[in-house]
């Protein structure tokens, strides 16, 4: 059997078993349905309070760090919907310090699917297209409301940040689930760049202290989520004055951090003992 | 009375076990703590003295807001979680039949859970606050004493809030839905995200009149300064009258709960 071949089953099979699962338990949310429709009303409130305590802020000012309200929104709106993205389809992960913790770990090692499969599948939280769909109205109502002037180049940047953007918040989420191997009980720490970049990249970097902007694109490079292409996008320029062709480095970035995030996943289920041992 | 303090040492000491949470837990805290005060500083730097406050003063909100978000458990969990669960799986009946108030019990363990957030979750982001950036902090120690009077009474309306939501489950078994929203309300109206004095005209006056204001914009206010004299007294009052409240709304349901609902399995 060629090498490709084989690869090219296995990725389909890690697929099938991905979508069987969440089959699985969408089945098993939608059986409670009042519950699932409350949860989903929940976690779109949730997302859709941040933007209400931004428009709070706009009811005093007209602009907030030299951006006015709809370029803010657009801000906020691709950034959630990339983390809604990645949360949606794998923000599960980060259950992975329980798992080991309390040993059931082990289960999903001697089933007959890929274990990062399964984790990320894993109590698959249907609720969470509320998010999805709150920073989704939010971006189209940005979108149009922002002086842009539109060609299909600009359509493909804006596809492309989201896509690439869930991407990187997908590799974040993967990198703190394969920390977790470790430092089972530090789950937080990845909410500060999950949930605390999406909070932060809300915001116009022109708010933010320089070394902080710095840190957010060369060390955990969050600003390729919505910064550099949303600013290109806008016509604004970045404030650390990178060259331009940097503004559409998103998909590349966001491949790396793919690549890093794998190799870290790897590298720490190899590692894991299970409990008690 | 020596129960009570037994529950909450045990309380305390539960969270204290948590090392790796505790420290992931400032961690975030304080990237959060970051996040927020440099916006804080573009909008007051835009509008100087908005709510009143100086810029310095709304930094010090975040930071305040920070070191006590784990101690008030304004998002859903915070222990009761647990409660709600054995209400849901039947073990209350057991529960009800000790010799111990259920409310002062889990009033008890929450106590000891804030007391050890305070230090473990607080101090930490508060210090490093201070460090990064201006901050009002207070010299003087009456108010630092008033300032923890009130976080006190800010974790027992926090839980006031909770241990409704738990009771739920008595008759609705999945009670997740009205704590993700009572968590929301929570958050919100707590003044968590924005200062409840910047919220625009009545609809501030009345966010500052609800129960969630006394889980962080009166503790706020009270090491801000706000409050002259005795007026700090008022503010104090506020709180303690919505604990009471709350903590009485919570017994009748309490007791219409166990009189009338058939226990799980029973």
């Amino acid at each position: 059997m060629a090498e490709s071949f084989g690869r090219a089953a296995l990725v389909r099979h890690g697929v099938r078993a991905y979508l069987l699962i969440v089959a699985m338990w969408v089945r098993s949310t939608l059986t409670y349905r009042a519950s699932f429709v409350i949860m989903a009303v929940g976690n779109a409130a949730g997302s859709g309070l941040e933007f209400v305590t931004i428009l709070l802020m706009f009811s005093h000012i007209d602009t907030l760090g030299g951006f006015g309200l709809p370029e803010v929104a657009l801000l906020c709106g691709s950034s959630a919907t990339a983390l809604g993205l990645a949360d949606l389809l794998l923000g599960n992960v980060e259950r992975l310090g329980s798992r080991v913790r309390d040993g059931t770990l082990d289960i999903l090692l001697v089933r007959p699917a890929p274990v990062y499969v399964q984790v990320a599948a894993d109590r698959f939280a249907l609720r969470r297209v509320g998010r999805l769909a709150q920073a989704m109205v939010v971006l189209g109502w940005a979108l149009t409301r922002v002086q842009v002037d539109w060609t299909p180049g600009r359509v493909v940047l804006v596809a492309a940040m989201l896509l690439s953007g869930a991407a990187i918040f997908g590799a974040i989420f993967t990198l703190g689930a394969a920390f977790q191997f470790w430092a089972q009980d530090a789950a937080q720490v990845q909410n500060s760049f999950t949930y605390g970049g999406n909070a932060m990249l809300q915001y116009p970097p022109s708010v933010f202290a320089k070394d902080l902007v710095r840190g957010a694109t060369f060390v955990v490079p969050l600003a390729f989520v919505n910064w550099l292409p949303a600013l290109r996008l806008m016509g604004r320029d970045d404030p650390l004055g990178l060259p331009g062709w940097v503004d559409f480095m998103g998909p590349v970035v966001a491949a790396v951090m793919c690549g890093g995030a794998a190799l870290a996943w790897r590298a720490g289920l190899r590692g894991y003992r299970s409990t008690g041992s | 009375m020596g129960l009570y303090a037994a529950v909450a040492r045990g309380g305390f000491r539960r969270y204290a076990t948590y090392r790796t949470a505790t420290a992931a837990g400032v961690f975030t805290n304080t990237v959060f703590g970051f996040i927020i005060a440099y916006t804080y500083q573009a909008l007051w730097a835009e509008r100087p003295r908005l709510g009143g406050y100086d810029q310095a003063q709304a930094l010090t909100f975040v930071w305040v807001g920070q070191a006590l978000l784990a101690t008030v458990a304004l998002a859903i969990g915070g222990g009761l979680d647990e409660l709600q669960e054995r209400i849901r799986n039947g073990d209350i009946a057991v529960d009800l039949h000790r010799p111990a108030d259920l409310q002062l019990w889990w009033l008890a363990a929450d106590l000891g859970r804030a007391g050890f957030q305070l230090l473990g979750r607080g101090v930490v982001p508060m210090a490093v606050g201070a460090l990064a950036f201006d901050l009002a902090l207070p010299a003087d120690p009456a108010l630092w004493a008033a300032f923890l009077v009130s976080v006190v009474l800010a974790v027992t309306v926090g839980f006031a809030l909770r241990y409704l939501v738990a009771l739920t489950a008595f008759w609705l078994l999945d009670s997740a839905g009205v704590a993700v929203l009572s968590g929301l309300a929570a958050m919100f109206f707590s003044g968590m995200l924005l200062p409840l004095r910047a919220f625009p005209g009545g609809f501030g006056e009345v966010a500052r009149l609800l129960p969630w204001a006394s889980a962080l914009q009166v503790p706020a206010d009270v090491l801000l300064g706000r409050y002259e004299g005795a007026a700090v007294l008022g503010a104090l009052a506020f709180q303690a009258g919505w604990a009471a409240a709350l903590l009485t709304v919570g017994r009748l349901v309490q007791s219409a709960a166990t009189r009338k609902v058939v226990v799980q399995g029973g």
